[in-house]
């Protein structure tokens, strides 16, 4: 298996560089909301192993909240970010980037600070990799060549079957024999999965084992300052959550619903004070540790419609960015949110200003249904350009198109097995 | 004694007027404020008070955003009412995508209704046969005249069936006027009964919450006629009683759809059969093709001769019975907040942390009692006798557009991805070159393709259906 990997690029933008920066970025796309995957700067399309990718300027609204704690705005620098998910190695797609669309980046980071024509831009991205605190993968190890080779096979498949009758009334057994015949034979089978690369299957093995006790040590330890300290802060800590504003809502409709999946980007300031820091820092890396190694197989709890999705500190821990690739419109994503993982948004997002009031940590918070949707609005911001790699296939879709693939390379399957996979096609 | 004032509740919130038979939509403009209000201000709007004998008339009244404007309502408070209100069923690009208002669905080609259309209010007058000349004489006086323009949308009765020949209208949401429900549990088995709030502004919702709605200042002029709000008794409640009415004219390919059913052979089922597997029910007594429930279904009576509202699909997950991509299976999935029922605390937290959903369809559908809609449509044409064109003004109400009507539409009914599926959205009212997957036992899905487009928006918009109150603030307007 070849485990996927990301790139997170942070980069203050020049002073006064922004507005043509923003032109620069709307060139990419057919309209707002719609790349040009092949555009000039930033072929995306010709990278093969990338899932998603986005450039966003990091247009924090709400960086004034933290005068409710009595504390002056700070002024924070306007960021440029550059976030890719892919598979393989960091390095690899570095270096594919820089070889294939080196020009491209080139004039885009010449927007930010510290970049010239002469700047090597290989070491000057690593220096702004800016790793997130916890990221998540809806399949570890599903590669995008597999999900673009899996659905061609699905669709192979059920075109045939429409167009052989006496093939469709089969009983399943006989019916994945003879459509593993046809698949073989005409070539349809997705390339076999490549060894997982060692380094990377013992670092994850080793982060298994030793980061659970860590983690576990961390959290019993922690618990008692929660108990303490936060049932005061948590019914005194004000929720900022009015309406959406109209003109917002207008620029972030516009770029939404343009395909099934949709990108999301949102930030927002944590709660002053080292105690709602280190309870963020503890909480990624609990959530990050089981998106590694729990949450890697098509869903996070009991959400299934999320791609890729992390969560990234920026400004020393102050600020906290929020990215990803979901299926469906907003407000369903919204929804299965508040209804299934309520208490996994509550554990993160209640440590950031204006989050609706939760108890305990984890109950009410997002059960605030309304308030909980006009705090997320608020605190998501336009996605300049983004680029999917899987237009019109769900995560669902792959999940299902994966299993139908599995099945067809097993030689015989049990009459159980074989109704199962039957129904999937 | 009820909780709820009846009396200020416009009557369809809680009555389908189902022998009323005679049903005329008025979409007007207004072209005179003054006479406007006027008329308003003595309309003799139907309440939700049990009368008996039963009306033999009934009148209600609602708003697009445009209309309270209109009628001097000011700018603050319409912006207080929820965006989606507010913009409109049209306009926004991503908003008619997400409906499925695209292609020959497109707004721009509606009859009424569309971007370039302004329409202020909804009246609708609904009378006993042989009542409605009379009745529209009453309603429709010289300060109508003044007041408005416009145009009616006429109905037809059908003896409660639509135009296809299905019984319509068999489902529908339990109100819970009582305050019986409690919210703050997780829902473990499908419930028909449903919060107030779900439906009627000012109230509790299934969240335990109040949507959102417009709250006026007391020192507003003419806001103390409004009854203050419930959860902020500082504010005057100009929501309190009202609700959320959306409108669209769904017009039907009767001959179409039958032509269509007709024709399919091979391994799929055809004609009656094929019918009744796009829609989830038979045609004749409009039983549901999964098997009624042996147990009680919290808000559905037991009573012994309705057609068959007692049902989940619980018994049939892989669909065999009624296929999953069904017209009602999409529209009210009828689940529960959890799949697989976990009742003790230790499996409903392996459920919440994702350990419950092993099949491939679990799970993947949001819990049905936070999407509810309450239908009181009309039908309209004479298909086989008049060959004009045929249809459903399909009315609902709803205390959230966008996470009722707006999610019902988008999330289960137009999008190819309900539940699982390969890119097949509802067999009635999605895309042109549909498709329909049939499970079935121990083979592959049967697949229907190439179904036509059977249901073309025609117009819509959305409005909101005052309380009394609020109907005659209005009419004083501010």
């Amino acid at each position: 298996m070849t485990p996927q990997s990301n790139l997170t690029l942070m980069a203050p933008i020049a002073a006064g560089r922004d507005t043509s920066l923003r032109s620069l970025l709307a060139s990419m796309n057919r309209q707002p909301g719609e790349v040009d995957s092949l555009n000039s700067l930033l072929p995306f399309a010709r990278f093969e192993d990338l899932h998603f990718a986005r450039l966003v300027i990091l247009d924090d609204q709400t960086t004034g909240d933290i005068a409710v704690y009595g504390q002056p705005p700070p002024s924070y620098p306007l960021y440029l970010a550059f976030l890719a998910d892919f598979d393989g190695s960091y390095d690899e797609f570095l270096t594919q980037l820089v070889e294939h669309a080196g020009t491209g980046l080139r004039s885009i980071f010449s927007h930010c600070e510290g970049f010239n024509e002469t700047t090597d831009i290989r070491a000057w991205m690593k220096d702004r990799e800016c790793p997130p605190a916890a990221a998540y993968v809806n399949w570890i190890g599903r590669t995008a060549k597999q999900c673009r080779q899996e659905a061609r096979l699905r669709t192979a498949l059920v075109d045939y079957l429409a167009k052989a009758p006496d093939l469709l009334d089969q009983p399943a057994v006989q019916l994945h024999a003879q459509l593993r015949e046809y698949a073989w034979k005409n070539g349809l089978m997705p390339e076999p999965e490549p060894k997982t690369p060692i380094r990377w299957w013992i670092s994850n093995k080793l982060h298994a084992v030793l980061m659970a006790p860590i983690l576990l040590l961390g959290l019993l330890l922690w618990t008692p300052v929660l108990l303490l300290v936060l049932r005061s802060r948590e019914n005194s800590d004000p929720v900022i959550a009015p309406p959406p504003n109209p003109a917002l809502a207008k620029k972030l409709a516009d770029i939404e619903d343009h395909g099934f999946t949709n990108q999301f980007s949102a930030m927002g300031s944590l709660k002053p004070g080292v105690f709602r820091r280190w309870t963020t820092v503890l909480l990624l890396a609990a959530i990050n540790y089981s998106t590694r190694h729990i949450y890697n197989k098509g869903a996070l709890a009991r959400v299934h419609s999320i791609h890729f999705a992390r969560w990234i500190f920026i400004d020393n821990k102050k600020r906290m960015l929020f990215a990803s690739n979901y299926d469906g419109s907003l407000e369903s994503y919204m929804d299965d949110f508040i209804n299934k993982v309520a208490f996994g948004l509550n554990v993160v997002f209640s440590n950031g200003i204006g989050y609706p009031s939760t108890r305990w940590l984890v109950l009410d918070g997002a059960k605030d249904e309304q308030k909980f949707k006009h705090f997320i609005r608020r605190h998501e911001f336009a996605t300049e350009v983004w680029y999917n790699a899987h237009a019109g296939l769900s995560a669902n879709d792959m999940r299902r198109n994966a299993a139908i693939r599995r099945q067809l390379e097993m030689e015989r399957l049990n009459d159980g097995q074989a109704r199962e996979w039957a129904a999937l096609l | 004694m009820s909780r709820v004032d009846y009396s200020d509740v416009q009557g369809l919130l809680r009555f389908g007027y189902t022998r009323l038979t005679d049903a005329r939509l008025y979409l007007m403009r207004i072209r005179d404020q003054a006479a406007a209000r006027a008329w308003l201000a003595s309309a003799p709007v139907s309440t939700a008070e049990a009368m008996s004998p039963p009306p033999t008339r009934a009148l209600q009244v609602a708003f697009t955003a445009s209309g309270l404007r209109s009628l001097g309502v000011r700018e603050p408070i319409v912006a207080s009412f929820s965006p989606e209100f507010v913009n409109g069923m049209v306009g926004e690009r991503n908003r008619s995508h997400r409906l499925g208002d695209t292609g020959d669905n497109d707004p721009s080609k509606w009859l009424w209704g569309g971007p370039k259309d302004r329409i202020d209010l909804l009246v609708i007058l609904l009378a006993a046969p042989g009542e409605m000349a009379r009745w529209q004489q009453q309603v429709c006086n010289a300060d109508w005249s003044r007041a408005f323009e416009g145009e009616v949308l006429n109905t037809s009765d059908l003896n409660g069936r639509e135009p296809f020949g299905f019984i319509d209208g068999i489902s529908q949401p339990e109100l819970d006027w009582e305050g019986r429900r409690d919210t703050s549990q997780d829902q473990l088995d499908y419930t028909n009964l449903v919060a107030l709030g779900e439906f009627v502004l000012g109230y509790l919702n299934e969240y335990g919450k109040y949507s959102e709605r417009p709250l006026l200042d007391p020192d507003d002029e003419g806001a103390d006629t409004l009854l203050p709000s419930q959860d902020d008794p500082g504010k005057r409640d100009l929501g309190r009683h009202g609700t959320y009415l959306v409108l669209r004219q769904l017009e039907q390919d009767v001959t179409g759809f039958w032509n269509f059913v007709n024709r399919q052979n091979g391994s799929n089922p055809s004609g009656k059969a094929l019918a009744e597997a796009l829609v989830g029910r038979r045609l004749d007594d409009g039983s549901p093709l999964v098997p009624l429930s042996a147990d009680a279904i919290e808000g559905i009576p037991a009573a012994a001769g309705e057609p068959g509202n007692r049902f989940t699909y619980r018994e049939d997950a892989e669909g065999l019975r009624c296929p999953f991509g069904a017209h009602i299976r999409r529209a009210n999935p009828r689940n529960s907040d959890f799949p697989g029922r976990p009742s003790g605390i230790i499996s409903r937290t392996l459920t919440m942390l994702g350990a419950g959903a092993p099949g491939f369809h679990d799970d993947l559908i949001a819990s049905t009692r936070f999407h509810r809609l309450l239908r009181r449509g009309r039908e309209y044409g004479r298909p086989g006798q008049d060959p004009g064109p045929a249809g459903l003004h399909f009315v609902c109400l709803n205390a959230s557009i966008s996470r009722q009507f707006e999610f019902v539409q988008n999330a289960w009914i137009v999008s190819g991805k309900f539940n699982g599926l390969p890119d097949e959205s509802d067999p009635l009212l999605g895309a042109p070159e549909g498709r329909f997957s049939i499970p079935r036992e121990g083979k592959c899905p049967a697949r229907v393709a190439g179904i036509p487009r059977f249901i073309t928006v025609r117009g819509g918009a959305y409005f909101f259906l005052p309380g009394i109150r609020a109907i005659r603030y209005f009419a004083r307007a501010v």
